[in-house]
């Protein structure tokens, strides 16, 4: 089993270093003007160098080598782009949980607020751009208004569709043993409404992702967004591809550790058996 | 005897499309405490209907259900109910199936640990505790199902084609249990089957239903001994005779669903 894995693996690497390695031929036969395509080698060259604090340890006067470690270009943009992600998703999701399950358990609720959302539902989060300057002006509360907003939905739908689906030969049998509403809420409902209202948050998550580097791209001045926008203004194309890669890593990332939640949470659940 | 479950001209009627279809028709039934009855007949003669009836799922369209003389208006724990598909919770354990109509009940943990582990036990799923249902077999699912009824000690228990899904060896191995589950506890067990063999094989009494409107066709009291032996010629006599009961309303059956095809 687990030589089997690692032999997946490394099948897996085959196109990805194939890839690069046409890329650097590419670029070093000097095929494109590196301003356009610069080799692997330079990315990775910037990578490193985006990466590493600005200054060395000794020339920083009054910091803690933590901070000094920490202090690079591409971890405070790494840091603050997920900031925006998690406290945007945060609210999104936090406002969009308690709705969808109260439109999914009460038709009367569901008609009141279904014809709203289904009229804000469609508009693209980006469209808000001008409002959220408006109203938030510049730096971080409109990219957390756009991430939230672009969180909500996904959260939304699902969560309703979650309880809208849950079947009723549970809601019997809990009800011939006796459970009463806020058990039967609790205890049932909502559990069975788990699986539905973790693929919403995950493609919420994947929404906020897009909307946090649009947003940046507009709004602020840091965050990985902001840094491959900076970066084109001064053609340093190694930058905007460093920047470009590491924010593929973060979503891989992220990605990686909902499915483990997802794994874990739903242990219960049939076909997720690995 | 005074009767347990009482049910009185009671009548169902359904709205299909623009039909109405009477589902059941004048059931007048006596059921005494601890009595194992089975409903048989075909599907569509509306044993599941009149079990649902009798658990409180659906009200009836006339007539009246009564258990120790008061009217059922809703499901309640005192008549637990097995399902066909087991309907047990898939994102609780064995155990935590078990506990749940204790814990709504609000017993105290020591109490309810205590229930728990005597139906493992009974039951044989002690190495499943910790298991979640979708790790169980089919017939495991059941035992758990029973389980979590019998947990509420229900003097009733109301069972609608419990085994109907299981294969052959797996079905007579839990109606074995059910018979000396039964025989302990002195329930009174009303159990639905489109199986003949199944109802002469446990029931203290076996009503057979009419296909559309659902009457009562013959109400047959078993007095064979148990444990029964399907071989037995007496046992044959009896399957013989009510074949010829259910066949005949599967036939009836049988030509509606013909007739239905050619209005469509």
């Amino acid at each position: 089993m687990e030589k089997r894995n690692w032999r997946e693996r490394g099948l897996g690497m085959v196109v990805p270093l194939l890839a690069i390695l046409i890329w650097q031929w590419v670029a070093s036969a000097g095929l494109v003007n590196p301003q356009v395509l610069p080799a692997p080698l330079a990315v990775g060259r910037k990578w490193v160098e985006y990466l590493l604090p600005l200054q060395r340890f000794e020339e920083q006067v009054g910091a803690s080598w933590w901070s000094w470690a920490f202090s690079g270009e591409l971890v405070v943009d790494t840091l603050t782009s997920l900031y925006r992600v998690v406290v945007g998703f945060g609210i999104g999701a936090a406002l969009a949980l308690p709705l969808g399950l109260a439109m999914g358990a009460s038709p009367r609720v569901y008609a009141w607020m279904n014809p709203l959302v289904q009229i804000l539902r469609p508009i693209p989060p980006i469209a808000y751009i001008p409002l959220a300057i408006l109203w938030f002006g510049l730096g971080n509360p409109p990219a957390v208004f756009l991430i939230a907003l672009g969180a909500f939905f996904p959260v939304l739908m699902n969560t309703i569709a979650g309880v809208r689906q849950v079947d009723g030969i549970y809601l019997r049998a809990a009800r011939s043993l006796g459970a009463g509403r806020g058990t039967m809420f609790l205890r049932v409902i909502l559990p069975a409404a788990v699986p539905y209202i973790l693929s919403g948050v995950r493609i919420g998550i994947g929404t906020a992702f897009i909307v946090v580097i649009v947003s940046e791209m507009i709004a602020v001045n840091n965050g990985l967004g902001f840094r491959i926008l900076e970066a084109r203004e001064y053609f340093w194309s190694d930058k905007i591809i460093a920047g470009m890669i590491t924010i593929g890593m973060l979503g891989l990332a992220i990605d990686i550790g909902m499915n483990r939640l997802n794994n874990y949470l739903l242990r219960w659940h049939r076909g997720l058996e690995h | 005897m005074e009767a347990h479950i009482r049910i009185q001209n009671v009548g169902k009627v359904f709205a299909s499309g623009r039909r109405q279809v009477v589902a059941l028709q004048d059931i007048d039934l006596a059921i005494p405490r601890g009595q194992f009855t089975c409903l048989l007949g075909p599907s569509g003669c509306g044993k599941s209907t009149l079990l649902n009836a009798v658990a409180g799922f659906s009200a009836p369209s006339s007539g009246g259900i009564t258990v120790d003389g008061a009217p059922v208006t809703a499901p309640g724990p005192e008549r637990g109910m097995v399902f066909q598909e087991y309907a047990l919770f898939p994102w609780m354990t064995v155990e935590k199936n078990i506990a749940f109509g204790l814990e709504i009940k609000g017993l105290a943990k020591s109490r309810i640990a205590g229930t728990v582990e005597k139906l493992l036990h009974m039951l044989s799923l002690l190495e499943f505790r910790a298991r979640y249902p979708k790790d169980l077999s089919g017939g495991m699912r059941q035992r758990v199902a029973i389980a979590r009824v019998l947990a509420l000690d229900a003097p009733i228990m109301l069972m609608d084609e419990p085994f109907g899904a299981l294969d052959a060896l797996t079905r007579r191995n839990l109606q074995d249990e059910l018979l000396r589950i039964w025989m302990e506890t002195r329930k009174t067990i009303l159990f639905v089957t489109h199986s003949i063999e199944e109802a002469l094989y446990l029931a203290d009494r076996i009503v057979v239903m009419t296909y559309r409107p659902g009457t009562v066709k013959r109400d047959l009291t078993v007095d064979l001994p148990r444990l029964r032996d399907p071989a037995a010629p007496a046992f044959n006599d009896l399957k013989r005779e009510l074949g010829q009961l259910v066949m005949e309303e599967q036939q009836r059956h049988h030509n509606d669903e013909r007739r239905m095809a050619a209005v469509d």
